[in-house]
């Protein structure tokens, strides 16, 4: 500190010191390489990658419709609800036995506050000079592997979400009337318990509405369901022969809308 | 003559040292995509901010139409979307750019941890950067619920439940959020308020500050 015995100077008439050191950025020239000014020069060559960013954008825009619901009703018992996909691990955490109910604190303020808390702090948490993320393998590891948790819960919650949606009694399709109603396979429908939970007219009770499924399943798909079970729907309901399954399969794929 | 009027308004204002200011400085070569494919990754920032300002054109131009109240919300939105010319394109615009905005702002992220940019002298950066990340999250959470329709009032109704949870405050966070002890005509109002008023103008700030610092301090070297 070899300037504790130099005259003080001060910038006009403030208290701000004369040739204060600052931390001016370093100068581009040290660094090996073409630089270039930032306007014009270097924004249109990143004005060239926003170019290829707006027309997939827009692409986007085009082909995909902004979804708009009912109106909301909050006397909607049936409604599933889900976050929008930014927010979905989060929700997918809450499930967790550790993290739901009692520990409820967990998932909403522990997990979350811990990692947000982190993510603020990481200048401070991570402070060795090393920049490449091989050098630095703890940061990068706990980064890669909040990445991968991330992925897998949004995941999970997504494939969740859909199968919730399929077990759960839909809105009524347009066209009621049950096809071939004098054929067997309607028969073997109302003999086995498919009728208890599918309803006597397909339009679903405690399962999902079978109206229309010939547009949305195949024959073979139907019959993994019927051994296999799905969602809340045990296996093994069917208690006839597997020719009398294929019957009664053949006669649900029959069952289409429009 | 466009010259003569530039001279004018710089003799009295002295707007040259201004935008010379943005315009001089030197960008260097590992950015600059032209010179390494590579160097896209150091684009997505700048992309984020692209899709924000497409974000606050659409959105102005979706506010000349939407109105924030329960009866006619849902009947505005469906038309502008449906009954308007390019009102589906505006409305798409700022739907899928909701989205978007927020995985350019993860990439972005990515890029400065794996880069390790946020490293001195520039941790103030990277939690200012953080507090935009959290306040696009608060315009994602709001947003949503601005159509009216069922996927907007419950995913609301789940989101105000879990912040309720929340020992201590949650009660507090709760009636703060919907403006009463319903998610009804309090919250949609509330949220449209913050959706349009408070957190855009945070945003503006952060951004403003997030940029001087870029500024100040330059892009971060070459690894």
């Amino acid at each position: 500190m070899e300037k504790k015995h130099e005259q003080v100077h001060y910038v006009g008439d403030s208290r701000v010191r004369v040739n204060r050191e600052k931390m001016y950025p370093k100068d581009y020239s040290e660094f090996p390489g073409k630089t270039e000014a930032f306007l014009p020069d270097f924004l249109l060559k990143e004005w060239m990658v926003a170019v290829v960013f707006l027309v997939a954008f827009m692409t986007l825009v085009m082909t995909e419709k902004p979804p708009l619901g009912e109106i909301a009703d909050p006397t909607n018992t049936s409604f599933l609800p889900v976050p929008d996909w930014y927010f979905l691990f989060i929700y997918e955490l809450l499930k967790f036995n550790w993290a739901a109910g009692k520990f409820i604190v967990i998932g909403t303020l522990g997990l979350p506050g811990i990692a947000f808390t982190a993510l603020l702090l990481v200048p401070w948490l991570d402070r060795s000079p090393e920049r490449r993320p091989f050098k630095r393998p703890i940061a990068t590891g706990i980064m890669l592997l909040v990445l991968v948790s991330i992925v897998v819960l949004t995941w999970s919650a997504e494939t969740e979400h859909k199968e919730q949606l399929e077990s759960a009694p839909g809105p009524t399709p347009e066209n009621t009337k049950v096809i071939g109603q004098n054929e067997q396979g309607h028969k073997l429908y109302q003999q086995n318990a498919c009728v208890k939970c599918h309803g006597e007219q397909l339009e679903g009770s405690n399962g999902p509405s079978l109206l229309g499924i010939g547009n949305r399943r195949s024959a073979d798909y139907i019959i993994k369901v019927i051994d296999e079970g799905k969602g809340t729907m045990p296996a093994g309901m069917f208690q006839g022969s597997p020719q009398e399954k294929k019957i009664l399969a053949d006669w649900l794929v029959k069952q289409k809308q429009k | 003559m466009l010259k003569a009027i530039y001279d004018w308004v710089d003799e009295r204002l002295d707007i040259t040292p201004i935008w010379r200011d943005v315009a001089d400085h030197e960008v260097p070569e590992h950015v600059n995509p032209a010179h390494h494919f590579s160097a896209f990754i150091y684009c997505f920032g700048g992309l984020t901010f692209f899709v924000v300002v497409i974000q606050i054109l659409s959105g102005m131009f979706l506010a000349m139409y939407y109105v924030p109240d329960i009866v006619n919300a849902h009947a505005s939105v469906n038309y502008l979307q449906n009954k308007l010319a390019m009102g589906a394109i505006v409305r798409g615009m700022h739907h899928w750019g909701a989205s978007v905005s927020i995985v350019m702002l993860f990439l972005h992220t990515l890029r400065v941890f794996f880069t390790g940019s946020y490293k001195h002298p520039r941790e103030f950066n990277w939690v200012i950067g953080m507090l935009i990340f959290f306040v696009m999250l608060g315009l994602g959470f709001t947003g949503y619920l601005l159509p009216w329709d069922n996927k907007a009032y419950f995913a609301t109704k789940v989101g105000v439940e879990i912040a309720a949870t929340v020992p201590f405050l949650g009660p507090y966070i709760a009636s703060f959020l919907q403006g009463g002890d319903i998610v009804g005509a309090q919250t949609l109002a509330r949220f449209f308020a913050l959706h349009v008023f408070f957190l855009p103008a945070a945003l503006l700030g952060l951004l403003g500050a997030h940029f001087i610092l870029i500024r100040r301090q330059g892009i971060s070297g070459p690894l």
